[in-house]
């Protein structure tokens, strides 16, 4: 299959890489960037652990054509490692116990990032509904929640 | 000490030594892997369940621009390998087994263009008969699902196996038949668990490069690199000093990448190709064609006497071994093992096999042939506590087995904490006021209880610890980490034995051509056995350095002592002291090198004692030690549409001693969210021997607002006197059981008894209305 360049705004950086007007955005991050953060956990959108931003939003990279992405601002979990609210996040991750494995870290760590961007305090409803997205299999989620709730502020457990 | 940082070691809730990499995006796994000139490969699995092979043409697959190699059955060789039956190869040769078995093999430029003429190469199948189920496997007159069985290499001791039989054992202690006169109450069913897939993260994947000289190099997510290397010798018939094998982070794997997985074609096709070739499945071909939990039927059948004293207990268990044996011998045995449960029972048959069907291999998966078991035998105690009205956790410290009882096959269990696992649960639940809370409106609630236990021991372990001329510690065990954070928990006791902070401890990453020997993550083996190694390792490092202390000091080597922080100075002098750096710096110009101490062991406890049991066809002669755990469940079932909410889980486990609490913890909490999932919604399910549901969108995961927010883990420490500062394992307990606390807590909530899994709100529904 023909192969267009294709120029996408990625961690900041404009970046050319050569690319099938199938591929997705995930297959030009990881095969073609080498930017491994994003995880190919099922590539059909469900396990979430791909999730980077597109124009500041959580998105999975799985599920966009990299066509689809020129233009637009992508941010991978490498970009972010810049940010403050990436650092503390991650830190709250790694003393709370809340990483096993890691293969769903980088997109927990997108989609948590985005809760602390949108402010205010986070339940820990609000938590579970951010990663609901996100499958981990090793954690049981139980540390993960209480990682973002402890940085996040929210209130307790409603014991639903 | 005054004036300095607290030693980071045994005992403390660290951080993962990769959680930085990891958080950041910076772990490189397999998948992330890239040589240069790298080829990428996709594998096609059969569309039929049996058939076989008539013709194949790959020329037109092999014109497509890009793609450098086709591999079908016919280009292999012909060498089986397994666990205890040698009966697989790389790709099907001849005759397909089950749909999705790797028939032909790509590798191309890219992944698009391997995926893309796959659909170009032609197969004639001839369609036979397929074996679905355990009951059709075992028929008389049943089609062989491999019909040259019989001259399959195997493990000796497999005795006389019926038509499609993988394995038979059995463990019979006592008289079972004539005790069933003595019992005042005896409960019988027939339970059905199904296949669970194992669906870690990261899906099955492989990296192989080949040199000039033939040597081979596979980077590869499994959970052990010398079954990778033992398994490629065999599967490519090279030496075993010809195969290294590296394992890279892995994203999970819970037993489904303790076999050989996609190793073997991946080396295949670099042979080939003379380049570095890359396969990693897709989430669908991982779930059709690697492995799962075993589906099983068990038929149990439990007598007591009035007062709750338990007597006897027969168990027979048919495991669906799918099309490949794999490790499916071994899950009997240690489901036969575990199938009395951490009870006296003195009376006890316990038998069972492993049959071949032709749907995707069975394998290890954390339990490992327990939780099968367990959902019988822990229902039917609790169904003896409602027939005798007695409370379900009564009745289990009633007959609890306690530290110097003996395990059934006679071995004597050295460390127990099983009374304070129930004991802990029972208070953590405030078990007595929330078996009597009353229900919300249009709702049913129940809450009630299942006992654990496993093993953690088994096979070859060992460990060298280095110290180096600046006096920091390299420590390599072979072990694969696979996500449960054993590296971590390794380092602290590595730290700790040495008597320094965590932070001079580097951990060898596995490699085959420099790690020594490590049978295997699995068993809830690795803190226990790895751990003993470990310590031992750095005894022997101790001693080296005394020595070398001792001839400085010009003292005996017992007035040596350790000192925190790397130091070893004359006991009784403070100020006679020197660091590890002094010593390891002598020691490379007196002996020429570093203070390398090693151990290895295999586990070293009591035999299983033939004059007590008879134990046929057992495939182990020792095990392990045990691990104890209890687990409570509260749930709230839906009286219109039988969905069940899980509201509580209390889960108690003894660890002998937590190393790393908070990692202990994450082992229990994420055991008890997979254990809701077969529990409540995971099934793989076939029609006609098609794979239903063999996506991530299809076969559900429990997500995070699926999970409950109360899982409570409670760590109880028994001290087992062989193991690392008093540690056990406890990797797969938290799994084991769920499922039946589950299912005895739906039955106090609604009256009714489930014996299928998953307990799904349509079976729930159907067996409430049917009351």
């Amino acid at each position: 299959m023909k192969r267009t360049l294709l120029e996408l705004n990625v961690n900041g950086e404009l970046q050319q890489a050569p690319t099938r007007p199938t591929a997705t955005l995930l297959d030009v991050l990881r095969d073609g960037l080498h930017l491994t953060g994003s995880k190919r956990g099922c590539d059909q959108g469900v396990c979430g652990a791909c999730t980077v931003l597109v124009d500041g939003r959580p998105a999975r990279a799985c599920l966009m054509l990299a066509v689809d992405c020129q233009g637009r601002r992508v941010t991978t979990i490498e970009g972010l490692n810049e940010s403050g609210e990436a650092a503390a996040v991650q830190q709250a991750l790694a003393e709370n116990g809340a990483i096993q494995c890691g293969y769903c870290t980088p997109g927990i760590v997108v989609a948590l990032v985005d809760l602390a961007r949108a402010g205010g305090g986070a339940s820990e409803n609000d938590v579970r509904r951010s990663i609901s997205g996100n499958i981990c299999r090793c954690s049981g989620y139980v540390k993960i929640v209480e990682a973002a709730v402890s940085l996040l502020g929210g209130k307790a457990s409603d014991g639903r | 000490m005054d004036g300095e940082a607290k030693l980071r070691g045994v005992g403390d809730s660290l951080p993962r030594l990769d959680a930085g990499d990891k958080v950041g995006g910076r772990a490189r796994y397999t998948d992330d892997l890239f040589r240069p000139g790298m080829l990428h490969a996709a594998l096609m699995g059969s569309p039929y369940p049996f058939a076989r092979i008539i013709s194949c043409d790959t020329s037109e697959a092999l014109a497509l621009p890009g793609v450098k190699a086709v591999l079908t059955g016919a280009d292999i060789p012909a060498n089986r390998w397994g666990g205890f039956i040698n009966d697989e190869t790389a790709l099907a040769i001849d005759i397909v087994r089950y749909v999705g078995e790797p028939i032909a093999a790509i590798a191309a430029t890219d992944l698009a263009t391997a995926r893309e003429a796959l659909d170009l190469i032609e197969f004639e199948f001839e369609e036979l008969d397929p074996v679905l189920t355990i009951d059709a496997a075992m028929a008389d007159g049943a089609p062989l699902i491999h019909e040259n069985f019989a001259e399959y290499e195997k493990r000796p001791g497999q005795g006389d196996l019926a038509p499609n039989q993988v394995s038979r054992q059995s463990i019979i202690e006592g008289d079972v038949e004539a005790a069933w006169a003595d019992c005042n109450v005896v409960v019988e069913n027939t339970y059905e668990v199904q296949a669970q897939s194992h669906v870690y993260i990261e899906p099955c994947s492989a990296l192989a490069e080949v040199d000039e000289s033939g040597k081979v190099t596979v980077w590869s997510a499994n959970q052990s690199i010398y079954k990778v290397q033992a398994s490629l010798s065999k599967a490519l018939g090279l030496p075993m000093s010809k195969v290294r094998a590296i394992t890279p982070p892995v994203g999970g794997a819970f037993g489904g990448k303790s076999g050989v997985t996609v190793q073997p074609i991946t080396v295949m096709l670099a042979q080939k190709t003379g380049r570095p070739v890359k396969l990693t499945l897709s989430r669908t071909d991982d779930m059709m064609m690697m492995r799962s939990r075993h589906a099983a039927r068990v038929r149990v059948r439990t007598g007591a006497m009035a007062d709750g004293t338990l007597v006897a207990h027969e168990l027979d268990v048919i495991y669906d071994g799918g099309a490949y044996a794999e490790d499916s011998a071994a899950v009997l045995g240690f489901g036969l093992l575990m199938a009395r449960g951490p009870y006296n029972i003195p009376h006890v048959k316990l038998t069972g096999s492993a049959v071949y069907t032709n749907k995707l291999r069975a394998g290890g998966f954390r339990g490992f042939g327990n939780p099968q078991v367990t959902f019988g035998t822990e229902q039917q105690i609790d169904e003896i506590a409602v027939r005798l009205k007695m409370d379900p956790i009564d009745l289990r410290l009633k007959n609890a087995l306690q530290t110097g009882d003996l395990w059934v096959g006679g071995q004597t269990v050295t460390s127990c904490g099983f009374r304070e696992c129930l004991e802990q649960v029972r208070d953590a639940a405030d078990w007595p006021t929330r078996r009597q809370a009353p229900a919300a409106n249009g709702k049913r609630r129940g809450i009630s209880v299942a006992g654990v236990s496993h093993i953690c021991g088994l096979l070859g372990t060992s460990a060298i610890v280095r110290v180096l001329e600046d006096g920091t510690i390299t420590l390599n065990t072979g072990a694969v980490d696979i996500g449960q954070g054993s590296d971590t928990v390794l380092a602290q006791i590595c730290a700790s034995s040495l008597r320094l902070d965590i932070g001079r401890v580097n951990l060898v990453a596995p490699d085959s051509d420099a790690s020594p020997y490590n049978w295997g993550t699995g068993g809830t083996r690795v803190t226990y056995m790895v751990g003993r190694a470990v310590e031992s390792a750095a005894g022997a490092a101790l001693e080296q350095i005394r020595q070398h202390a001792s001839e400085i000091f010009e003292c005996a080597p017992a007035d040596v002592e350790l000192r925190d922080g790397g130091h070893v100075g004359i006991v009784g002098v403070p100020e006679k002291e020197l660091s590890f750096a002094e010593i390891s710096g002598r020691a490379h110009y007196v002996t020429g090198g570093p203070i390398i101490g090693t151990h290895a062991l295999v586990y070293d406890g009591q035999e299983f004692d033939p004059k007590r049991a008879l134990m046929d066809h057992f495939p182990f002669a020792r095990i392990g030690t045990y691990v104890f755990g209890a687990q409570v469940v509260e749930v709230e079932v839906d009286e219109v549409t039988g969905q069940v909410e899980v509201l509580n889980v209390w889960s108690a486990h003894d660890v002998g001693r937590a190393i790393n609490p908070a990692a202990v913890e994450g082992q229990i909490q994420g055991g008890v969210v997979q254990g809701l999932g077969y529990a409540l919604c995971e099934e793989l399910t076939w029609e006609d021997g098609q794979p239903t549901n063999p996506t991530m969108m299809d076969y559900k995961v429990p997500g995070a607002l699926d999970t409950p927010t109360n899982i409570h883990p409670i760590i109880v420490e028994s001290e087992e006197e062989t193991g690392p500062f008093g540690a056990k394992g406890v990797g797969e307990p938290g799994l084991v059981g769920v499922a039946p606390a589950v299912a005895n807590a739906v039955a106090h909530a609604t009256g009714v008894r489930l014996t299928r899994l998953p307990l799904t709100p349509e079976s729930v529904l159907r067996a409430m209305t049917a009351e």
